[in-house]
């Protein structure tokens, strides 16, 4: 097995992609876990897949259209009952940008 | 016989027949759970008896006056806390949606309720599915009735321990790695995973959108047939939902297992599986071959491959269906936060508990610039070879037989400390998910702790009637040598 080391740099981007905040003690975990399993990972690079298509879907699928009907009623009273904040039947956010 | 010892299928024809009611069935259901659920935890969410109760006289209204007929109306059954049942909460065991209301309802979660079904409740899972103990759920674990100091399996362990301790007459599942199998192994029930696509997963919450499929736990096997039955078919909303007409699966019970070819994987008897396990199992190996199955072992490619490669698959696919969990739209926000994005990451870090938050990160990494193509298309295209392996496998074989899990239940508390370690489990229940297979799990003894061992059957996709027969024939003949059903409790 390869060693995989995964330096502040890989998990300040993993923390960006994955939209988590780390503390000091999770950041050295994950470093040791994300090692732990690209390594373990790494084990499928034994096999030679070349000229193997990857396969995303075990059958042969291709896009499913429909016509944009609308089938339900109007649930957006329901829906937005679940939003942690709302304001005028709308979501309400952070602001987004600066002044 | 009792309520309390009846089958599914058997609880319904007793109360078409009127020898019993949904009211009396309720009855049994709900004094089980008072007796039992301080103790196992297999729900995070129970209906209100009151509603309970008034919907189980709509019920038998409608079967008195002949309007509903199937062979599962009336039936007290749960449905895992992953799928929406409108009115009540989803869950998932997660912080993130502990206050997360559905909207709507699941389509197999509908197709229940049309039949005639009363949903009991949600049951207890690992969090979005996430393990194989029940014990990375945010609400605590669920214990195995069969031994409370052990788990009982996951993710779908509050399903199997529910229909184990007679807390409901069968439950859904799902299973995106063996999160069906496993737990049926591990409470001693019998489960089932569908081809890929016979089950909508339309309101079922995304894990790993390629590799989940919903299926039923249950007493025994023609539960198990009964439920998929009523389950299965096409749904349009659902764009990977098969176009499927085969859907009966009950009729197919009686036609035996002669003349059927099992194939047993040698390297699935390796190391690394416990004697007891092994054992068991092939001792239903041996029995299946006495009731005129033709046994014979084989070797199948890339058994070592199919758990780094499902890993790949499963978190990356994970890692992008969580994203929808914001802080915006549902579920928890977190409180002090300074702008956008920073509310983001802390809503997601406080929501997630610490094995999804593993997931997610390995999975952004695995699918980010520069590591797409040497991970994520590498097991894209390991999972075309180990497809293509299982097609040779069929080509011989109608079936192919293994363990579940590579033991009997853990301890409590054992497992959650060595992540790989626990992944290395589902060595024999992610290869079904990868090239889509179904398989089935049902009882076949106990080991010294009395711990209970699962048979697993493999069949190529859209064969359920096979692994259904065979299954039947088996858990027949175990009947009739006197070893009490899968569902049947001490």
């Amino acid at each position: 097995m390869s060693e995989h080391v995964i330096d502040d740099d890989t998990i300040d981007n993993i923390e960006i992609l994955a939209k988590l905040s780390l503390t000091d003690e999770e950041r050295l975990q994950a470093k040791a876990d994300l090692s732990e399993m690209l390594s373990y990972i790494d084990r499928l690079n034994e096999l030679d897949t070349q000229g193997v298509e990857p396969m995303s879907h075990v059958f042969k699928v291709s896009n499913v259209f429909r016509e944009d009907v609308v089938t339900n009623g109007d649930g957006s009273a329901d829906t937005l009952s679940n939003a942690p904040a709302r304001k005028d039947g709308m979501y309400q956010v952070p602001r987004t940008f600066e002044e | 016989m009792e309520i309390k010892d009846m089958t599914a299928v058997g609880l319904s024809a007793g109360i078409r027949s009127g020898e019993t009611s949904v009211r009396e069935a309720l009855d049994c259901v709900l004094k089980s759970i008072s007796e039992n659920e301080d103790r196992i935890h297999a729900y995070v969410t129970l209906e209100e008896p009151e509603k309970l109760y008034k919907e189980a006289e709509i019920i038998q209204k409608k079967i008195d006056d002949g309007s509903l007929k199937g062979p599962l109306s009336g039936v007290p059954i749960a449905v895992k806390d992953n799928m929406c049942l409108a009115g009540m909460p989803t869950t998932c065991s997660s912080k993130i949606l502990e206050n997360f209301h559905s909207t709507y309802t699941a389509e197999a979660v509908r197709r229940l309720k049309d039949a005639g079904v009363l949903i009991l409740g949600k049951t207890n899972m690992d969090e979005f599915a996430m393990g194989s103990t029940t014990e990375t759920s945010a609400f605590g674990p669920t214990r195995n009735p069969r031994n409370p100091d052990h788990v009982p399996g996951g993710s779908s362990g509050g399903s199997a321990a529910a229909v184990a301790a007679g807390e409901c007459f069968g439950a859904l599942g799902s299973d995106t790695g063996g999160s069906i199998r496993e737990p049926a192994s591990f409470c001693g029930v019998t489960g089932l995973k569908p081809t890929y696509g016979t089950v909508s997963r339309y309101g079922l919450v995304a894990y790993g959108s390629s590799l989940d499929q919903i299926g039923p736990l249950a007493r025994d096997v023609t539960d198990c047939a009964a439920i998929l039955s009523v389950i299965s078919g096409h749904d349009p909303k659902d764009s990977t939902s098969l176009e499927r007409k085969d859907t009966d699966f009950l009729s197919c019970l009686n036609e035996g297992i002669r003349g059927m070819k099992i194939g047993i994987p040698k390297a699935y008897f390796g190391a690394g599986l416990d004697q007891e396990v092994g054992d068991a199992v092939l001792k239903a190996a041996s029995e299946m071959k006495s009731l005129g199955a033709e046994v014979s072992e084989f070797d199948l490619d890339y058994t070592d491959y199919a758990v780094p490669c499902y890993y790949t698959i499963a978190d990356a696919e994970a890692s992008s269906n969580l994203e929808r969990f914001d802080g915006i739209k549902y579920g928890y926000r977190a409180k002090d936060y300074e702008g956008l994005h920073d509310m983001y990451k802390k809503t997601r870090s406080q929501g997630f508990g610490p094995e999804v938050r593993r997931r997610i990160m390995l999975g952004s990494f695995i699918l980010s610039s520069g590591y797409y193509d040497a991970y994520y298309l590498k097991a894209l295209r390991v999972k075309a070879l180990i497809r293509k392996a299982f097609d040779k496998a069929f080509s011989g074989f109608d079936l192919i037989l293994g363990p579940a899990a590579p033991n009997t239940a853990p301890l409590l508390g054992t497992s959650l400390s060595d992540p790989l370690k626990m992944y290395l489990g589902d060595i024999y229940t992610v290869p079904a998910n990868l090239a889509g297979l179904p398989g089935i799990v049902l009882p076949c003894g106990t080991d010294a702790k009395g711990l209970p061992v699962g048979v697993q059957l493999m069949a190529d996709c859209f064969s359920e009637n096979k692994l259904l027969r065979a299954a039947y024939a088996y858990e027949e003949s175990q009947k009739a040598a006197g070893r009490k059903c899968s569902g049947c409790r001490e």
